[in-house]
């Protein structure tokens, strides 16, 4: 039993760092630029396309996650010029819908580049293999080179945004857009970066995530809610809020997934508790986030604005 | 304040001229099966079926989305909350159409009060991703759903039964029937709007501190609207299982919230006419672009890009400029 727990523990951490970096780049992105972007979903899709693509190219992993940065970057810098740079005035209504569309395009454009069947990336040869942990228990190597990764991307974010002059306009621009363009920064240079950021962890997150998933093109979808769940739950505009709420909602989902019927067991008899654990389990995250914004409509530390 | 006057007195010319379109798009549905005969096309009263139940749905979010100023991306839940009635009362031999529509509405009642009243303690993009998570939330539920099909639905044994009789069965009365809910939750929506409840939610859309300085709290009407919109989108949902003859999750997924807020968009926002019109127009261009290619949904999406940055009040509002232009 607590090996299952720690197993499942370890599996909620990773999920839980995927979906840091996506949600780090969302966030923002609500926060600076004040605009919902239904397409970031799609932009973890595109990552882990292009890995699959640029890994069979160069026949390496390694080498394929690095010829993917640059391209993830330009893909960002596009999507930002084309659809979402006319969007900054516009509505929030105006944003879900053109980003919808979006959506559309490049899932449609994914299958006609890259066909309907579903690709894989193989695993790097360095982080194959799993490693004991405590007593029987094994874990791959592959599964905590993610979670190290992410932590250290994480690690990172805070130091950008928390220690240097760029962090200082981002932290600026999450709390006051007008003021910072007033005081002469060039706001559409800032929200630029802030895009093409987003969209490189984005695409971070579905190269490195691609070894251990199948690359299809409903990945973007199930990423996409979930993401939003974090954002809303940790606060928009809210890098720290991003974290904990991906780690929350990430391992209350796992376990709830594993022990809710478990759990249930001890109430109610064995088959009814199977079955109303499967149907709870997916739900759990929602009923989470419904308790939290119950109790903090801003999210855990998000501002109160008007 | 002087928006609102000036819509307020503009109101009712424009009103009834919006009436008068409306009922010529219902003489167009009322003519449909005429031309089904003539050009002996049978599945014309399916797909028309199917626009009139999507129509039904787009007006119902237009009423908190265009009067409200509420952007719900969580309705296709309530789709499925009358699709899922059918189907779970048909399973229990409980087949008549008006007893499904009242456990629909009854159902979505409870959902949209609840999720209502959380949602509603937030404000834009939170309200839209809220609405969007609990939508999902729906979806899900009804995905582990194993007794009714899980993932893949269920098949309905028989369509809703009318009064005791099949009548249903017959292609022809389900569109006709579908027609009539329509028309009478039109003339319900129209009356709504114009009732001094409408009219607490425009100027709660325009300005909610302004609403609360004369006395009355946005929250409840707010909270009451949503609840209307999802119980009406539960009478399409009804409609649609019955047109399909088959039930799954896929009512209820978040692409079809987001058609629904395009269909609302495209018709222009705060129209009940336009979103009639505009569900007719967005399902027609579907079929069409999928005629014409397999990637349909490419066009569709650039469409909608376009459309956003180029016309952004819909076909009404590009009509209203081309007249205004002529004058």
């Amino acid at each position: 039993m607590t090996n299952l727990f720690i197993l499942q523990l370890l599996n909620g951490a990773q999920l839980g760092v995927l979906l840091f970096l996506i949600a780090a780049g969302l966030t923002l992105v609500f926060g600076i630029m004040d605009v919902i972007n239904l397409a970031h979903g799609v932009l973890y899709m595109i990552g882990a396309y292009l890995i699959a693509t640029f890994a069979a190219l160069t026949g390496s992993f390694w080498a394929g996650l690095l010829l993917m940065l640059p391209a993830a970057l330009v893909v960002g810098l596009v999507i930002e010029r084309l659809v979402i740079r006319p969007l900054y005035a516009r509505s929030h209504l105006d944003q879900v819908l053109a980003t919808f569309g979006l959506v559309m395009i490049v899932n449609e454009g994914v299958k006609m580049l890259w066909g309907t069947s579903p690709l894989s990336v193989p695993m790097p040869e360095l982080l194959n293999g799993s490693i004991p942990l405590i007593g029987p228990l094994q874990y791959p190597v592959y599964r905590l080179a993610i979670i190290a990764a992410g932590l250290a991307v994480a690690a990172g974010l805070y130091v950008v945004v928390n220690h240097t002059r760029i962090g200082m306009l981002l932290r600026a621009g999450a709390s006051n857009r007008e003021m910072v363009s007033a005081l002469g920064v060039d706001i559409g240079k800032l929200f630029s970066l802030v895009f093409a950021l987003g969209a490189l962890l984005a695409c971070f997150a579905g190269a490195i995530v691609a070894p251990i998933l199948s690359v299809d093109t409903g990945m973007g979808e199930s990423v996409l809610i979930l993401t939003f769940v974090v954002v809303v739950i940790g606060g928009i505009g809210s890098i720290r809020g991003a974290f904990l709420g991906a780690l929350l909602v990430a391992v209350v989902d796992t376990l709830g997934r594993t022990f809710g019927p478990i759990v249930l067991r001890s109430v109610m008899e064995p088959a009814a508790a199977g079955q109303t654990g499967r149907m709870l389990a997916p739900m759990l995250v929602y009923i989470l986030m419904a308790v939290i914004l119950f109790a903090r409509p801003q999210g855990l530390f998000g501002q109160r604005t008007s | 304040m002087s928006a609102f006057v000036q819509s307020a007195t503009r109101r009712p010319v424009l009103m009834s001229a919006r009436i008068w379109l409306a009922l010529l798009i219902f003489a167009g549905f009322a003519a449909l099966p005429l031309i089904a005969a003539l050009t002996d096309d049978p599945f014309l009263m399916l797909i028309g079926t199917r626009i009139l139940a999507y129509a039904i749905a787009a007006m119902a979010l237009d009423l908190i989305l265009g009067y409200g100023a509420m952007v719900s991306f969580g309705h296709a839940a309530y789709l499925g909350f009358g699709a899922y009635a059918v189907a779970i009362l048909n399973s229990y031999g409980v087949t008549d159409l008006l007893v499904h529509i009242l456990f629909a509405v009854l159902l979505s009642a409870v959902f949209a009060a609840i999720t209502g009243a959380i949602s509603l303690r937030t404000r834009g993009v939170y309200f839209i991703m809220i609405t969007l998570a609990f939508g999902q939330m729906a979806y899900f539920f009804f995905v582990s759903l194993s007794a009714y099909g899980g993932d893949d639905g269920t098949p309905l044994q028989s369509r809703s039964t009318l009064f005791g009789r099949d009548a249903l069965e017959s292609d022809l009365v389900m569109f006709y029937v579908a027609l009539a809910l329509l028309i009478a939750l039109f003339a319900v929506a129209t009356r709504i709007v114009g009732s001094r409840f409408g009219r607490v939610l425009i100027g709660t859309r325009e300005n909610p501190v302004r609403m609360e300085a004369i006395g009355l709290s946005p929250f409840r009407y707010q909270l009451t609207a949503f609840v209307i919109s999802g119980c009406m989108t539960s009478v399409a949902g009804v409609i649609l299982a019955n047109q399909a003859e088959f039930v799954s999750p896929a009512f209820m997924s978040w692409h079809r919230s987001g058609e629904l807020i395009v269909m609302v968009v495209l018709g222009g926002i705060g129209n009940l006419t336009g979103a009639i019109g505009g569900a007719v127009v967005a399902l027609l261009l579907e079929d069409w672009l999928a005629m014409l290619t397999e990637h349909w949904r490419l066009l569709f999406g650039v469409f909608l890009i376009l459309m956003v940055l180029y016309s952004p009040h819909g076909i009404t509002g590009a009509l209203e400029r081309l007249k205004g232009a002529r004058k």
